[in-house]
C-alpha cells in the first residue's frame, strides 16, 4: 500500500517545508518566552544558591535584602556566631548603582562580601579571587569587564582580578563583588562636594560648632564620614541543626528578622518579580493560543487547498480512514518540523539576548506534547472537511 | 510522471530532514542537562610564594604639636602662617596680656617699696644700737657710784632697768628688719612669678618643624589647651596604615613596605614598619602599623591616602595552585581533583597567599595533580566536563 501522506508531501515537499519553518519560528518565538519566563525565576533562585547561605538575618520588621532595604550594624555577626547551631556568618551588603569604566558605566549590583565566607562567588571562569583586602573586584562576565580593567565605583579606582559567571541580582544585572569595607564605604561616602557641602552645613550649626568646645566639630564630621552598616548577615547553619529553630532564636533574641531559604525564595519569586512575571506568563499564555490557533489554521487551509484532490480520491473508492490518516500524518509531520525548527531556533538566538533565557527540557517536553496535541485537534477539523466533501466536486459537479 | 521526479524530491527531502535532526542533536548536546560543563583545569606545581599583607593608610606626623595658651585668653597677635618653617624658640603667637603688665608694675614699686622698708628697719637697728649703748655705759656709772654711794639704789635700778630695755629694743628692731627683709624677697619673688606669668602669653615653637594650621586670629578668644598654630616636625613623616586583622598575619617590626601615595599612583616608595599598635580597632576589626618612609617623599602632604604592601619573606619549593581554585563545599574548602577523567572533591588545607592569587597547599594535593581552576557552573561530583584552555575574558 502506497504512503498517501509521504507521497502528497513529497509532491510539494518545498511549500510543506517552509510551512513548517514558518511553524518553527513561531514555535520558536513561544518557546523563548517561556525561555524568558524561566530566566527570569532563575536569576532569582541563583542570588540565593550563589549566596551560600541558609540564612538571611535583616533589619526587624523588613523583608530585606533584596526586596526591601535593611540596615544593620557590622558588628551584629559576631553575636550570631556565638548561636548554637551556626557554622558560619558573615557581613554582606548590596548597592545597585552605575559602575563606571572609562566613559561607559554598566548597571550592576556591586555586593560587599568577606572572603572566604558566604556571599563570595562560588567560582570563577577567569582570573583569580581577590587577595588585597582593598580596591579590587570580581565581575560577572555579563558586565563585559575584562581581568586587569580598572573600574570606578564612587570614589575609587578598583582593578577586575577575577571573572565569574550567572552572578546576578533578581532583576538580572550582573553583580561586582567587592571588599567589604569598600562596599560600606561606597554606599554610604558621597563624592567629595558633597561631602564638603555637608561639613560647611556642620559648621554654619551653632550648637554643632561651639566655641567653648574645641574639637566637637571634628568629631561629628568624623562621626558623618564613617558607615558601620550592612545591609544583611548571610548564616550557615552546622550540619545537623535546622535553619527555621536557629531562625527563630534570632528573631526571638536579637531583635532582627531571619529568612531561611525556602521563606527567601518566596520571598523573591512571589513577592519581588510576581508582578514582572505574570506580565511575562500572561503574555506567554497569548502566544500559546494564537501559536496554536494559527497551526490549526495552517493545517486545515492546507488540507482545503487539496479538496479538489480528496474529492478525486473519494471518487476513486480510497476509504475515509485512509484520508483521514494521510491528514493526521501531515499534520504531525508539519508539528514535528515546526517543534525541531523551534527548538533549534530559540536555542541558536537565546543567548543572544541581553537577559539570561533558561530554555528548559521539560518546557522543551511540555511544548512538544502540546505542539502534537493541537495538531491532532486541528488535524480533525481538516478531517471533517475532507471527509464531508461531495465526489462529485473532483469532476466540477 | 511520479518515476521521473520523486527521486531529486525524495533526495531533497530527506537531506533537509537530516539536517533538521543533526541541528536537533546538537542542540541538545551542548544545552540543556545533556551538555557538559567547560572547566579548565591547573597542575599543582612546586614553585614560590611571597606573601604580602595590603593595607591602606594616611600620612600622618609622628611628632605633632598643638600650641595654644595654658589659660583662657585673647589672640593678640600670630606671626606665623601655615607652611612657615619655623625653629625652636621661635615667637609663633602672644595672647593678650590683658593685666600682667600692670601687675608687674605693681610687683616692682611693692618691691622697692619692700626695700625701702628694709633700709628703715635697718636704720631703726642702728638707732637701738646707740641708745642700748649709751643706756649700757649710764647703767655702769649708776651701779660704780650707787656702790660708793652718791645714788640711791632706787636711781641705779631704774638705769639698769633703761639698760635692758635698750636691748630689747636690739632684738625688736632686729627682728623687724628680718621681716622687712622677708617681705622684700616675698615680693622679689612675686614679680618674678608677674614676670614669668607675662612671657607665658607668648607662644614659641617647641621644636623646628613647619606650621600645618593656624587655628585662631588676633582678637579670638581660645579656653585653655585649645590649639592658636598647629605644628609638625616634617622628618618625622610616616604612613597610618590599617591592616584587616583576618590578613595580617606574618605581621612584624621591620617589614620592608612598598608605599603608594594617591598623589602619585605611579610611584612606589620604600619604607619599612616602625611600630606594630599594641590596641588593634575593635570596631573595624584592623590593626594598626606605623610605616616610615626610607627617604622621605618630596612635598607629601599630611593626612594623603597611601597604599601600602607589606612584603613577607618568600617561601619557596612549595605546592601552588591558583586561589581561584579553592571552593566552599558544605562547610568544607578543598579543590575538584581531576584524575581518569573524573572529578573528586578533595579537601586541601591552604597556606601563605601571594598577591599574584596562588596558595600554597600544604596538604591534600601532591605535585602534578591536575585540579578544576575556572568552571561555568558549580560543580557536583557527577558533573561531566569539558575540558578547555580558556573560558572567558582573557587578561589584557
Amino acid at each position: 500500500m502506497i504512503n498517501l501522506a509521504g507521497r502528497d508531501i513529497l509532491h510539494s515537499w518545498g511549500k510543506f517545508v517552509l510551512t513548517g519553518l514558518g511553524l518553527g519560528l513561531l514555535i520558536g518565538v513561544t518557546l523563548t518566552l517561556a525561555g524568558v519566563y524561566r530566566g527570569m525565576v532563575d536569576d532569582a533562585k541563583v542570588l540565593l544558591n550563589n549566596s551560600g547561605a541558609d540564612l538571611w538575618v535583616v533589619q526587624k520588621d523588613t523583608q530585606g535584602p533584596y526586596a526591601e532595604s535593611s540596615s544593620i550594624h557590622d558588628d551584629v555577626y559576631r553575636g550570631i556566631l556565638g548561636l548554637p547551631g551556626v557554622a558560619r556568618a558573615a557581613n554582606v551588603t548590596y548597592l545597585i548603582m552605575q559602575v563606571r569604566k572609562g566613559n561607559t558605566d554598566v548597571r550592576s549590583m556591586v555586593v560587599g562580601f568577606e572572603p572566604g565566607q558566604p556571599g563570595e562567588p562560588a567560582y570563577l571562569v577567569a582570573g583569580r579571587r581577590i587577595t588585597r583586602g582593598h580596591y579590587e573586584a570580581v565581575a560577572d562576565v555579563m558586565t563585559g569587564f575584562v581581568v586587569g580593567d580598572r573600574i570606578r565605583i564612587r570614589r575609587h579606582d578598583y582593578t577586575v582580578v577575577g571573572l565569574t559567571r550567572r552572578m546576578v541580582s533578581s532583576g538580572g544585572d550582573p553583580m561586582v563583588f567587592i571588599p567589604l569595607k569598600d562596599a560600606q564605604e561606597a554606599q554610604f561616602l558621597k563624592d567629595n562636594d558633597a561631602i564638603v557641602n555637608e561639613r560647611a552645613r556642620t559648621a554654619a550649626n551653632p550648637a554643632l560648632n561651639r566655641p567653648g568646645v574645641p574639637g566637637l566639630l571634628d568629631a561629628i564630621n568624623a562621626s558623618q564620614t564613617s558607615n558601620r552598616s550592612v545591609n544583611a548577615v548571610l548564616v550557615r547553619v552546622a550540619s545537623g541543626s535546622a535553619p527555621e529553630t536557629v531562625a527563630q532564636e534570632i528573631r526571638r533574641w536579637k531583635h532582627l528578622e531571619a529568612f531561611t531559604r525556602a521563606q527567601m525564595a518566596d520571598i523573591l519569586i512571589a513577592k519581588l518579580i510576581a508582578t514582572a512575571a505574570k506580565q511575562i506568563s500572561m503574555f506567554l499564555v497569548i502566544l500559546a493560543v494564537v501559536s496554536a490557533a494559527i497551526v490549526a489554521f495552517i493545517i486545515y487551509t492546507m488540507t482545503i487547498g487539496k479538496i479538489r484532490e480528496i474529492a478525486v480520491l473519494k471518487l476513486i473508492g480510497t476509504r475515509n480512514r485512509t484520508i483521514a490518516s494521510m491528514i493526521l500524518q501531515q499534520a504531525l509531520g508539519l508539528g514535528l518540523i515546526g517543534f525541531a525548527v523551534g527548538k533549534i531556533a530559540a536555542t541558536v538566538w537565546g543567548p543572544a539576548f541581553p537577559k539570561y533565557v533558561l530554555l528548559e527540557t521539560a518546557d522543551a517536553a511540555r511544548g512538544f506534547v502540546i505542539v502534537m496535541v493541537v495538531c491532532v485537534l486541528a488535524s480533525t477539523l481538516a478531517i471533517r472537511a475532507a471527509l464531508k466533501v461531495d465526489p462529485a466536486t473532483a469532476i466540477g459537479g | 510522471m511520479k518515476s521521473r521526479f520523486t527521486p531529486p524530491r525524495q533526495i531533497w527531502f530527506a537531506a533537509f530532514g537530516i539536517a533538521l535532526v543533526m541541528a536537533l542533536g546538537w542542540v541538545a548536546a551542548t544545552s540543556g542537562p545533556l551538555a557538559p560543563i567547560r572547566v579548565s583545569v591547573v597542575q599543582v606545581a612546586r614553585g614560590e610564594v611571597s606573601p604580602a599583607l595590603f593595607g591602606i593608610g594616611s600620612v600622618g606626623a609622628q611628632r605633632a604639636y598643638a600650641i595654644g595658651p595654658t589659660v583662657a585668653g585673647r589672640v593678640k597677635r600670630v606671626l606665623v602662617d601655615v607652611g612657615d618653617t619655623v625653629k625652636a624658640g621661635q615667637l609663633l603667637a602672644e595672647m593678650d596680656p590683658v593685666d600682667l603688665d600692670a601687675r608687674v608694675a605693681s610687683a616692682d614699686a611693692a618691691a622697692a617699696r619692700a626695700r625701702s622698708a628694709v633700709a628703715t628697719a635697718e636704720a631703726q637697728v642702728h638707732d637701738a644700737r646707740s641708745r642700748q649703748k649709751l643706756a649700757a655705759s649710764e647703767a655702769r656709772r649708776y651701779v660704780g657710784l650707787g656702790q660708793e654711794g652718791f645714788f640711791s639704789s632706787s636711781a641705779v635700778d631704774g638705769k639698769l632697768q633703761q639698760a635692758e630695755s635698750a636691748d630689747a629694743q636690739i632684738a625688736a628692731a632686729e627682728s623687724a628688719l628680718a621681716s622687712a627683709r622677708e617681705d622684700a624677697g616675698r615680693l622679689d619673688a612675686e614679680r618674678a612669678g608677674a614676670k614669668q606669668q607675662r612671657l607665658n602669653v607668648r607662644l614659641v615653637a617647641p621644636t623646628d618643624g613647619a606650621v600645618t594650621s593656624r587655628d585662631a586670629e588676633p582678637g579670638s578668644t581660645v579656653v585653655a589647651g585649645q590649639a592658636v598654630i598647629k605644628m609638625v616636625d616634617p622628618a618625622s613623616l610616616w604612613v597610618t596604615t590599617r591592616l584587616d586583622q583576618g590578613r595580617s598575619a606574618g605581621l612584624r617590626l621591620g617589614l620592608p613596605a612598598q608605599i603608594v601615595l594617591r598623589s602619585n599612583p605611579r610611584t612606589t616608595l620604600a619604607g619599612k614598619v616602625v611600630r606594630i599598635e599594641p590596641l588593634s580597632d575593635s570596631v573595624t576589626e584592623e590593626r594598626i602599623v606605623q610605616v616610615e618612609f626610607d627617604r622621605l617623599p618630596q612635598g607629601a602632604s599630611i593626612g594623603e591616602m597611601a597604599e601600602v604592601t607589606l612584603h613577607l619573606p618568600a617561601v619557596s619549593d612549595v605546592l601552588l595552585m591558583p586561589n581561584a581554585a579553592l571552593r566552599h563545599r558544605g562547610g568544607q574548602t578543598g579543590v575538584w581533583l581531576r584524575a581518569n577523567g573524573r572529578l573528586r572533591f578533595v579537601t586541601v588545607v591552604a597556606g601563605e597567599q601571594g598577591l599574584d592569587g596562588n596558595v600554597r597547599i600544604n596538604e591534600g594535593l601532591k605535585g602534578g595533580d591536575e585540579v578544576v581552576v575556572y568552571s561555568e557552573r558549580d560543580l557536583e561530583d557527577d558533573s561531566r566536563i569539558e575540558v578547555v584552555s580558556a573560558l572567558a575574558g582573557k587578561a589584557k
